[in-house]
C-alpha cells in the first residue's frame, strides 16, 4: 500500500487525483482520497501489458501502466523507493511463469463443485454439430484422434467424410504439418457443401501423399452437388512458396484432382503484432492532427489486415452458399489464419453464430477445440514475445465491422465483443488457458476453474443489441458484406478508451435497450389490465372478490398482482 | 427566351438508365424546361425526375451508334443513360448542358414551381428578424434593432435590420462599416442567456499596410464589453494570411488600438482550397478499385476531414470563450461570409439547445447564413464534379456543406440531443444546390428582395414545416437537452459523412432497416404508453366513482 499517489488523467487536461495505491495478489487498486466519490480503479495483473518508469522528476516517480485492454494508467509516486518496489512487484505479478499463478487457478474456485461443473456443461459442441446435421450419411465421427493419438493439437472428437478410412486419415495426417489433417468444421445443410480445415501439406517441391490426395477426394465426394473443391490457402502466395523450401508448402494442383487453389493473402502473426502495436502507439499521440491520424492508420496497415481476414471469410462463405462448393482451408499450422477464416465464414453463413450463444459455440469450436494457441498468442505466461499476436482480436473486430454494416443482424452488442476479448487475455476463467484441448485436459481445468460462458450469459441483459429481432430479414440467411475499403472503420470503442474519460455521451443503443425494457413492462401491465378492465367496468364495486368459476388459478393470481401494481402507481 | 429553343430533342424512346444498386430501367427520356425525366410507362416502376439545376456536369461516350451520357449530379449521384442513335444523344447532351447552366436566376425552376401541397405556414414569414429580436428583448435591453441598412446602402450583403449595441447610433455604424470589408460592420450573432455574453461577427477591418484605425469601430465593439472585462477576437485565418491581407487593404485588429481584446488566429481554409478538397474527396469515394492503403491515403490527401476538424475546433473555441471564460467574442475572417458563419453558427449549436430543434435550426440557417449574406448562389453553382470549364470567376465552394458535415459530427456524438435527424441535413445539402424552392436562390437579402422571391417562389420552410414532413425529419431518439454540448474534435471522433459521400456508392438497405427498426421500437413504446395511461385513467375514474355509487 502506498499513500498520496497521484493518478494522472492522460487526456489533455492532465488533471491528477490523489489517492492510495494497493497491490493485491490479483489487482492493482487505486482508491481516490476524495471522501465523496472514493472512486476505485482496478487493474487485473494478468491484463497488465507493460509497466514503465520514466526518469524521476522533482515531484516524484512516474509509473506508466499499459493494459492489454489498451488503457493507460499514469501514476505519480512521491517516494522513489516506493516506485521501485511497485515497479518490481508489478513486473513480476503481471508476468506469471506458471499456470498455477494465474487468476483462475490461484483464486480458489473449488468452493462450489456443482456450480463449477455446471458451468462447463453450459455449451455442448456435439449438440452444435447435430444442429448443423452432422453426423449424417456424408460425414461421420471418427475415433481416430481419441487420446489425441493422431494429432495432439486437435480435439479428440472429429468429423471426416464417410469414405475416409483410418489408413487415409493417418496417412493424410502424416503428410500435414503437425499432423493436422483435413476435418470438418462447418456443414451447410442448404447446399450440402462443407468447410474443412487443416494445416499446410508437407509437399516441399515434389513430395506427395496418396492418402492425403484420397482425403481431399473424399471431401469432394462428400458433397454430391459439386465436382471440385476449393483449397483456400489464407497466406500470401509468396509466403506459401517460401515454405516449400522447408519441406512444407501448398497443394500441387497436378497431384490433386479437382481442386482449385486460392490464395487470400492474410499476413503472418509477426506482421499483425507490429501492425496492432502501431495502432496502439497512435492512440497515445497527444493531440494528433487529422493528417497524423489518417497517416498513422494507413501506415499501421491494420484495416488492410482486417479487410484481408474478412475477404477470406467472404470467399469461403460465397463458395459454400452460392456455388455449393466445399472448401478446405489452411494456412501454415492451421490454427491462426485458418481459425479466423473458418469462423468468419460461419458467422456469414449461419445466423445462429450471430447470436450470443452461437458466437460462444463458434469460439469454443473453431478456436478453443481446434487448438488455437491461446496461452502463447495472448501472453498468459511470461514466454516468447514472438509467439504473441492479436489473432482473435482481428476475428472479433471483423465481427464488429460486420455489425456496423448489418446493425440488426447480431443479437449482441459491441460491449459483448469487448468483454469477450478481455477474457481471452484476463485468465479469470479457465476457458482460454493452455494451447490445446489436450493441455487443458491434462491441467484438469474443468475441475479447477470456472467457465466464462455461463457468466456472460447471466449478464446478457447488458450485452443485448436492441435492434436485433430473430425474425428480421437481416437475421435470415447469409450476410453479404461490402468489403470496399471505405466500409471499414477504426474501432474506436476498442482502441480509444482514453476518450471515455470525457463525460459519457448518449448511446442510442443503451437508450433503445431501456425503451425496450420499458416496453416489456408496459406489455405486461397491459395484459394485466386487459384481463381486469372489462370486468372492472361491469361491476367494479366487487372487483377484488370477483372471480369467474372457469377462471384458472394462475390468472387469478396475476390479476391480484396487477391490482396491487395499480395501487402503487 | 423560350425553353423550347434549347431543347433540340424533347423525347427519345428506348433509353436505358443505369444506377448503382438499383435495377436498370428502360423507357422514354423526356426533356422539359427544368427536368430530365425517364419513364418506363409501366405501372409500379420508378420514374426518374432530375432537375437540370442538379446536374453538375455530363460526359458523352459513343460505341458505334449507341451513345452514353454520364450525368454527374450536384448531390454527388452519378447516373448513366444509354441512348440509341448518335444524333439523339448529341442533341440530348447539348440540351442538358444548356438547360443546366442557365444564366438568369429568374429562369430557375422555383419561379415556375407551383406547390402540390397546401401551404399552412408561409416559410417566408417564419423567421423574420423582428421576431428573433423580440426573443432577444425578453432577455436583455442592451441591444437595439437598427434599420441603418434599410436600403442595403451601408452593406450590400447585410439584411435591412441588424441588432447592435443600444448605445451605438447609426452614424457610428456607418463609419464602422466604412472601416470593415464590404461594409460588414460588427453585428450581434448570438446572445448567451446564461451569462449575458455575446458573439458578434463582421468582415475584416480595413487597416491596410499603414495601420489605419477607426474610433467608431473600436467604440462599437467595446460597447459589448462589461466593465473591466476583456473580449476575444477570433480571426479564422492564420496570422500569416491575415498579415498578407494588409497589402490588399485588409488586416486585423492591432493590440494597440483594441487593448481590451485578445486576438486568436485559427486556420480555416479559404473557399478555393475547400472546393479542391471536395473534388478530391468525392473522387476517392467514387473509385471502388482502391485498396485500403490507397483509399486511406486519398482520404488523407483530400484534407476534407482536416477542414471539418479545424472548423469544429474553432467553433468550440468561440463557444468556450463565451460559456467558460465568460467573455464576449467577435468572429471574422476576410469577407465574413464563409468561415465566419461556419464558426458562429456551429458555436450556437454547441451553446444553444434551441438551435438543435427542427425550427430552431431553420432559424439558425435563416439568420446566420441567408440573412447574414452567405453567397449561396455563387458557392453552389458547381459541386464536386465542376470541371473548371466555366468562364465565370470561380467562386464555388462547399462552405455550407462543410457546416452541415460539422453539424452531422456533433449530431453523431450526441445522437439524442437533436430534434432532427441526419435526413434534415442531407435535405438542406440537396436544396442548397438544386431546389424547387426559392430559399437558397440569390446571394444576399438584397438580391432576394430584388428577385421578389417571397412573392414569386415557395419557401423551403413552408414545405419542411408541414406536420408530415417535420415528422419525417425528426429524430426518434430526441430528448430535449438544455445543456451546452462539447463535441470531441479528436481525429478518431470525426468520421466520414457516409450519408452524403457514400450515399450512392453502397447499398444503404441494412442501415435504413436499422433506422426503421429503431423508429418502430420507439413508436411501439409510445403507443403502449398511451394505452396504459388511458387504462390507468379509466381505472382511476372508476375508483373515484365507486364511493359515489355506494352512497347513491
Amino acid at each position: 500500500m502506498v499513500e498520496n499517489v497521484r493518478l494522472i488523467d492522460r487526456t489533455v487536461s492532465r488533471k491528477a487525483t490523489v489517492g492510495t495505491l494497493y497491490l493485491s495478489a490479483t489487482h492493482t487498486i487505486f482508491v481516490e482520497n476524495n471522501p465523496e466519490t472514493r472512486k476505485e480503479t482496478w487493474v487485473l495483473h494478468s491484463l497488465v501489458a507493460s509497466v514503465e518508469r520514466p526518469p524521476t522528476t522533482p515531484s516524484g516517480s512516474h509509473l506508466v501502466i499499459r493494459t492489454k485492454n489498451f488503457q493507460v494508467l499514469e501514476l505519480l509516486v512521491p517516494q522513489e523507493r516506493d516506485a521501485t518496489d511497485i515497479h518490481a512487484s508489478l513486473a513480476r505479478l503481471s508476468r506469471p511463469e506458471k499456470y498455477s499463478e494465474l487468476y483462475c487457478l490461484s483464486i480458489n474456485p473449488t468452493a462450489n463443485k456443482e456450480e463449477r461443473e455446471e458451468s462447463w456443461s453450459f455449451l455442448d459442441l456435439q449438440a452444435d454439430y447435430r444442429r448443423m446435421g452432422v453426423p449424417n450419411n456424408l460425414w461421420v465421427g471418427t475415433p481416430a484422434n481419441s487420446e489425441y493419438r493422431v494429432c495432439d493439437t486437435y480435439p479428440s472428437e472429429l468429423f471426416v467424410p464417410k469414405s475416409a478410412t483410418p489408413p487415409v486419415i493417418v496417412g493424410s495426417s502424416k503428410f500435414r504439418s503437425r499432423g493436422r489433417f483435413p476435418v470438418l468444421t462447418y456443414f451447410h445443410q442448404d447446399t450440402l457443401a462443407s468447410i474443412c480445415r487443416c494445416s499446410q501439406p508437407l509437399s516441399g517441391f515434389s513430395a506427395r501423399s496418396q492418402e492425403d490426395e484420397q482425403m481431399m477426394q473424399a471431401i469432394m465426394k462428400a458433397n454430391p452437388g459439386s465436382e471440385y473443391i476449393y483449397v483456400v490457402d489464407t497466406r500470401p502466395k509468396l509466403n506459401a512458396m517460401a515454405n516449400r523450401a522447408a519441406g512444407k508448402g501448398y497443394e500441387n494442383e497436378d497431384h490433386y484432382t479437382n481442386i482449385k487453389l486460392q490464395f487470400i493473402g492474410i499476413e503472418n502473426i509477426h506482421v499483425m503484432r507490429n501492425s496492432q502495436q502501431k495502432i496502439i502507439d497512435m492512440g497515445e499521440v497527444k493531440t494528433p492532427s487529422m493528417g497524423d491520424f489518417l497517416w498513422g492508420l494507413e501506415s499501421s496497415g491494420w484495416l488492410k489486415h482486417i479487410k484481408a481476414v474478412l475477404d477470406a471469410g467472404v470467399f469461403i462463405a460465397k463458395a459454400v452458399a452460392e456455388e455449393g462448393v466445399s472448401v478446405v482451408v489452411h494456412c501454415s499450422d492451421g490454427w491462426d489464419r485458418t481459425a479466423q477464416a473458418c469462423s468468419l465464414a460461419s458467422v456469414l453463413l449461419d445466423p445462429y453464430y450471430r447470436t450470443m450463444k452461437g458466437l460462444m459455440l463458434l469460439i469454443e469450436r473453431d478456436w478453443v477445440s481446434f487448438g488455437h494457441k491461446f496461452s502463447h498468442r495472448y501472453n498468459h505466461l511470461d514466454g516468447d514475445p514472438k509467439e504473441v499476436s492479436p489473432v482473435i482480436d482481428q476475428f472479433v473486430e471483423c465481427v464488429w465491422q460486420l455489425s456496423e454494416q448489418f446493425p440488426c443482424a447480431f443479437e449482441f452488442n459491441e460491449r459483448f465483443l469487448i468483454q469477450l476479448r478481455r477474457h481471452v487475455y484476463s485468465c479469470q476463467y479457465g476457458n482460454f488457458l493452455g494451447n490445446s484441448q489436450k493441455e487443458r485436459r491434462d491441467m484438469r481445468l474443468r475441475e479447477r476453474t470456472y467457465s466464462l460462458w455461463p457468466q456472460l450469459w447471466k449478464d446478457r441483459a447488458q450485452y443485448v443489441n436492441p435492434l436485433y429481432r430473430a425474425d428480421h430479414t437481416q437475421t435470415q440467411g447469409m450476410l453479404r458484406p461490402n468489403t470496399t475499403p471505405y466500409c471499414f472503420k477504426m474501432w474506436k470503442g476498442m482502441y480509444n478508451r482514453l476518450e471515455k474519460s470525457a463525460p459519457p455521451r448518449h448511446s442510442p443503443a443503451d437508450l433503445l435497450t431501456a425503451v425496450r425494457e420499458e416496453t416489456q413492462q408496459l406489455e405486461q401491465e397491459l395484459t394485466n389490465h386487459q384481463e381486469v378492465a372489462p370486468r372492472g367496468t361491469a361491476h367494479s364495486g366487487t372487483k377484488q372478490e370477483d372471480s369467474s368459476p372457469d377462471e384458472e388459478e394462475a390468472d387469478e393470481q396475476q390479476q391480484r398482482r396487477s391490482e396491487d401494481d395499480e395501487r402503487n402507481v | 427566351m423560350e425553353f423550347a429553343e434549347l431543347i433540340k430533342t424533347p423525347r427519345v424512346d428506348g433509353v436505358v438508365l443505369r444506377r448503382p444498386f438499383q435495377p436498370t430501367v428502360e423507357g422514354t427520356l423526356c426533356l422539359t424546361g427544368h427536368h430530365l425525366i425517364l419513364s418506363s410507362r409501366q405501372d409500379n416502376t420508378e420514374e426518374l425526375w432530375l432537375l437540370h439545376a442538379n446536374i453538375d456536369c455530363i460526359e458523352k461516350r459513343f460505341v458505334g451508334t449507341l451513345g452514353t451520357i454520364i450525368v454527374k449530379c450536384k448531390d454527388l449521384r452519378v447516373i448513366q443513360l444509354d441512348i440509341p442513335g448518335m444524333e439523339e444523344c448529341l442533341n440530348i447532351a447539348s440540351s442538358i448542358e444548356a438547360l443546366s447552366t442557365l444564366d438568369s436566376v429568374s429562369l430557375m425552376y422555383p419561379f415556375f414551381y407551383r406547390p402540390m401541397f397546401e401551404v399552412i405556414e408561409d416559410g417566408w414569414n417564419s423567421f423574420l428578424p423582428e421576431d428573433s429580436f423580440k426573443d432577444l428583448e425578453s432577455m436583455t435591453d442592451e441591444w437595439r434593432l437598427s434599420d441603418v441598412n434599410q436600403d442595403y446602402c451601408v452593406c450590400a450583403s447585410y439584411p435591412p435590420l441588424v441588432a447592435v449595441p443600444k448605445d451605438v447610433d447609426d452614424d457610428t455604424l456607418r463609419k464602422a462599416a466604412a472601416f470593415r470589408h464590404a461594409g460588414r460592420f460588427p453585428v450581434l450573432s448570438y446572445y448567451h442567456k446564461k451569462n449575458g455574453m455575446v458573439m458578434m461577427r463582421s468582415g475584416q477591418p480595413l487597416t491596410g499596410t499603414n495601420g489605419r484605425r477607426c474610433k467608431e469601430d473600436e467604440k462599437l465593439i467595446n460597447a459589448t464589453l462589461r466593465a473591466g472585462k476583456r473580449g476575444y477576437i477570433i480571426d479564422t485565418r492564420t496570422i500569416a494570411v491575415a498579415q498578407q491581407a494588409k497589402a490588399r487593404g485588409g488586416g486585423f485588429e492591432s493590440e494597440a488600438n483594441y487593448p481590451q481584446w485578445r486576438r486568436i488566429h485559427k486556420a480555416i481554409e479559404r473557399s478555393s482550397v475547400l472546393q479542391e478538397s471536395l473534388i478530391k474527396l468525392v473522387e476517392a469515394c467514387n473509385d471502388q478499385s482502391h485498396n485500403m492503403d490507397r483509399w486511406l491515403s486519398k482520404l488523407e490527401a483530400s484534407n476534407w476531414q482536416t477542414h471539418v476538424k479545424e472548423i469544429l475546433t474553432t467553433a468550440c473555441l468561440a463557444a468556450q470563450c463565451i460559456d467558460r471564460e465568460g467573455a464576449s467574442v467577435l468572429v471574422h475572417g476576410t469577407e465574413g461570409t464563409d468561415s465566419t458563419l461556419q464558426v458562429t453558427s456551429l458555436a450556437q449549436i454547441i451553446l444553444d439547445p434551441t438551435c438543435r430543434t427542427i425550427r430552431g435550426f431553420q432559424a439558425l440557417v435563416e439568420r446566420e447564413w441567408l440573412q447574414a449574406g452567405h453567397p449561396f448562389q455563387q458557392r453552389c453553382v458547381q459541386s464536386a464534379y465542376g470541371n473548371g470549364s466555366s468562364v465565370k470567376v470561380r467562386c464555388e465552394a462547399p462552405v455550407f456543406l462543410l457546416f452541415l458535415d460539422c453539424v452531422w459530427q456533433i449530431l453523431r456524438q450526441f445522437p439524442c440531443s437533436f430534434q432532427f435527424s441526419e435526413h434534415f441535413l442531407v435535405l438542406l445539402f440537396e436544396h442548397a444546390y438544386a431546389s424547387q424552392f426559392g430559399t437558397f436562390l440569390g446571394n444576399s437579402a438584397a438580391e432576394r428582395a430584388k428577385l421578389k422571391l417571397s412573392q414569386k417562389t415557395v419557401s423551403l420552410w413552408s414545405w419542411v414545416n408541414r406536420p408530415q414532413e417535420a415528422q419525417r425529419l425528426s429524430n426518434p431518439l430526441y430528448e430535449a437537452n438544455s445543456l451546452v454540448i462539447w463535441p470531441s474534435v479528436a481525429p478518431q471522433s470525426l468520421l466520414l459523412w457516409e450519408g452524403v459521400f457514400l450515399r450512392w456508392n453502397r447499398s444503404s438497405r441494412c442501415l435504413d432497416e436499422a433506422y426503421e427498426e429503431m423508429v418502430h421500437i420507439i413508436e411501439y413504446n409510445k403507443e403502449l404508453q398511451n394505452k396504459v395511461n388511458s387504462l390507468r385513467r379509466q381505472l382511476a375514474e372508476l375508483e373515484t366513482d365507486d364511493p359515489l355509487q355506494h352512497t347513491e
